[in-house]
């Protein structure tokens, strides 16, 4: 046995060092990377960081936006290497797993069997231990809530070391806390859930053109009750009559006996995306083109021809799209992010407000405005339903969310933060919510106005008690709760 | 040819971190770069102790500010008898030409790639590029190296990260000294400049100096039936 081996045999855990960043590439820190294998591992690192005084914040596979995984002051535990299926029922549909094992990883393994994660994001690389922090959502939130509804039971190590096992029975409290508790309370190291049963590999997409945000809004309330999935994109460059122009796609399950073979659909094959476009040019250079046309010439030039192309598909009969199209946009294009820079401090960050029904619709076309006006125009701008869920720090309103890509250059980056921070006190004031995996800009101050108080002091307090020391930190808990902490 | 290259290096202003077995060597290096516009950081290391290099490696990646290169030089290559099998030392030049060699560019190509820039060099050797019946171990050692670097080349393309191999052929160091039958023998401050002038063209294989390359290209040609009854 090597002497590395013998190590690692103790329970002394691996560790390398590395550039943490964020997501969007806007902003990272060097740093100590541990990288557990199991659960003593885990311990380990834990130790480590206690004996060394140093804080150390959790990462799963960092597809966080912002610095929701970074500690530029500290260690960082990725628990990417803890990626082992443990059990899946295939009678059941309840699946366990290793807290790093990602979307990815299992809906390759489960779609052939029939079924399909309840609630997905719209890349498939996050972690198990990533997507129940940020307790995520999907296309279909406003339907089957977030991924904490859709979770059964957890392991949670805590920052003393201890096992905690969690659920809707058992502790309980912890369960509502540390699902969207951003990694604050816990090391998620195994995780149980609830997939859902599929009858087709395919989904049956309607595309529609909405001309204006208020006709986008109308179809949603008109179809949420029908649809399993809905989601629109929107041309952030539109004025006028035209703002929030964009494309809405709704998708349904086939039920049982639509999908004439779903023998054939309900395989990887069938699933996989073609890696080259028109057969010839591997997808993984695309974003090397795809660099000329970032800027807001070329992105207006993009949303319009997007725009026009999808009332054409509006035409179209319904079609179907596989799970794995339908569901991991953002995955289409490998890379695609490189393509706003690839020097750290180039990149992007993704500003995404959540706001009740009532005001969403004046919020929004305020904000269109605005971006405009302060010649900040996202590039990409994405529009979801949501529903409230009982998870004590959760983003989730009864109302909707659009997602803005903001290109970031060292250059921009400060005039940038000062317009997020004008939309900011917008969205704010109308009760709504931001979401921590995709936040980089919110200042101090915003916890306290965006959670309901004793939901956020319960928060406070568990940290509190489970974690004196505030051994488990990120750059994101500094930031924004540096008013409670 | 480590010292050499660290000279070269902290003369160009580079800040550098030279790892070596002897600390008095090390030492005498530090004190012949002292006038150097580039800092030299030393540290006595054993690359059979790959237990100890993921500490290590933050640690002199923290003393240098970061880290923009890493050269991986060492390498043994003892006599071996015609008639010798001795696996103790076939394993122990695995152990250094190899396994150090991993052990050190693994955490660099994880740094590297995470933050989409970097250059990794590994002194290899021609003498990787055949099979030789003098000395197995010693060209299966820089055979692996090349396959390794070249692997490591391949997955660190898409970030930014540039893997360059050398293959020198003689150079004037303690690893030749008193050899037989060399030619076209460079000092190692020219291999040095070369190597590094490879490094900074993003060479992808170099050989040291270039006209091996020919040697290279023959060499690699011959036919398994007449390569066996060949002394080289």
């Amino acid at each position: 046995m090597t002497a590395a081996a013998r190590r690692t045999d103790r329970g002394d855990v691996e560790h390398g060092y590395r550039y943490v960043e964020a997501w969007g590439m806007a902003e990272g820190a060097y740093g100590r990377v541990f990288l557990p294998r199991n659960v003593e591992q885990i311990r380990a690192a834990l130790l480590h960081a206690r004996a060394a005084k140093v804080p150390i914040g959790l990462r799963g596979t960092g597809n966080s936006y912002g610095d929701a995984s970074m500690n530029s002051d500290g260690f960082v535990l990725d628990i990417s290497r803890m990626n082992r299926i443990l059990d899946f029922d295939a009678e059941t549909g309840i699946a366990e797993l290793e807290a790093g094992v990602t979307v990815r990883d299992l809906w390759r393994h489960i779609l052939p069997l029939g079924w399909w994660p309840r609630v997905v994001s719209g890349t498939s690389f996050p972690s198990m231990a990533g997507i129940a922090a940020m307790n995520i959502h999907g296309k279909n939130n406003f339907a089957v809530g977030t991924v904490g509804d859709a979770i059964l039971e957890f392991d949670l190590v805590l920052p003393n070391g201890e096992l905690r096992t969690c659920s809707r029975e058992e502790n309980a409290d912890l369960f509502h806390a540390a699902i969207g508790g951003f990694g604050m309370l816990g090391v998620f190291s195994r995780i149980k859930l609830q997939t859902k049963r599929i009858h087709s590999g395919n989904l049956r997409v309607h595309a529609h053109a909405n001309r204006d945000l208020r006709e986008l809004m109308d179809y949603f309330e008109e179809h949420k009750g029908s649809a399993d999935y809905l989601v629109a994109w929107i041309d952030c460059f539109a004025k006028g009559d035209a703002l929030g122009r964009g494309a809405i796609h709704r998708a349904n399950y086939l039920k049982e006996g639509e999908d004439e073979h779903p023998e054939r659909t309900l395989t990887l094959a069938h699933q996989d995306v073609k890696p080259n476009l028109f057969g010839v040019f591997p997808k993984s250079e695309l974003w090397r083109p795809l660099r000329l046309l970032n800027n807001d010439p070329g992105f207006r030039f993009v949303n319009t021809v997007k725009y026009h192309t999808g009332r054409l598909e509006a035409l179209q009969e319904p079609h179907t799209w596989t799970h794995n199209e339908f569901s991991f946009l953002l995955d289409y294009i490998p890379n695609w992010k490189w393509s706003y820079g690839r020097r750290p401090g180039y990149g992007l960050i993704q500003f995404q407000p959540f706001v009740p029904n009532d005001a969403a619709h004046d919020v929004y076309c305020e904000i269109l405005r605005r971006n405009q006006a302060a010649g900040f125009v996202p590039y990409l701008g994405v529009f979801k339903r949501h529903r409230p869920d009982p998870f004590w720090l959760t983003h989730a309103v009864d109302g909707w969310s659009f997602a803005m890509d903001f290109k970031v250059t060292p250059r921009t980056r400060d005039a940038l933060w000062k317009h997020c921070a004008e939309l900011i006190e917008l969205v704010l004031d109308a009760g709504g919510k931001f979401y921590f995996a995709k936040d980089l800009v919110l200042p101090a101050g915003v916890a306290e106005r965006m959670f309901p108080a004793d939901k956020l002091e319960a928060f406070v307090r568990l940290k509190r008690e489970l974690d004196p020391d505030e051994l488990l930190q990120t750059d994101l808990w500094r930031r924004v709760f540096a008013g409670v902490r | 040819m480590g010292a050499a290259l660290v000279k070269r290096l902290a003369n160009d202003g580079w800040n550098v971190a030279a790892l070596a077995r002897r600390q008095d060597a090390l030492d005498e290096l530090a004190a012949a770069c002292a006038e150097a516009p580039g800092r030299v950081v030393v540290r006595a290391h054993d690359v059979h102790d790959v237990a100890d290099v993921p500490d290590l490696f933050e640690e002199l990646v923290r003393e240098l500010g970061g880290l923009d290169m890493i050269l991986y030089a060492a390498g043994v290559m003892p006599a071996i008898g015609e008639q010798e099998y001795d696996t103790v030392k076939d394993l122990d030049m695995l152990a250094v030409n190899t396994s150090g060699c991993i052990a050190w560019c693994n955490p660099a190509a994880d740094l590297f790639r995470t933050q989409r820039r970097g250059t990794i060099v590994g002194i290899s050797s021609i003498a990787g590029d055949r099979g030789r019946k003098g000395n197995p171990v010693y060209c299966t050692s820089k055979a692996a190296m090349n396959t390794y670097l070249e692997a490591l080349r391949n997955r660190l393309g898409d970030f930014g990260v540039h893997v360059c191999t050398i293959r020198p052929g003689f150079i004037d160091t303690a690893m030749t000294k008193g050899m037989d039958g060399l030619f076209w023998l460079i000092s190692a401050d020219e291999a040095a400049k070369r190597i590094l002038s490879a490094a900074r063209s993003k060479a992808n294989v170099r050989y040291v100096p270039f006209r091996w390359l020919w040697v290279g290209l023959v060499i690699r040609h011959i036919p398994s039936f007449l390569f066996r009854r060949m002394t080289i």
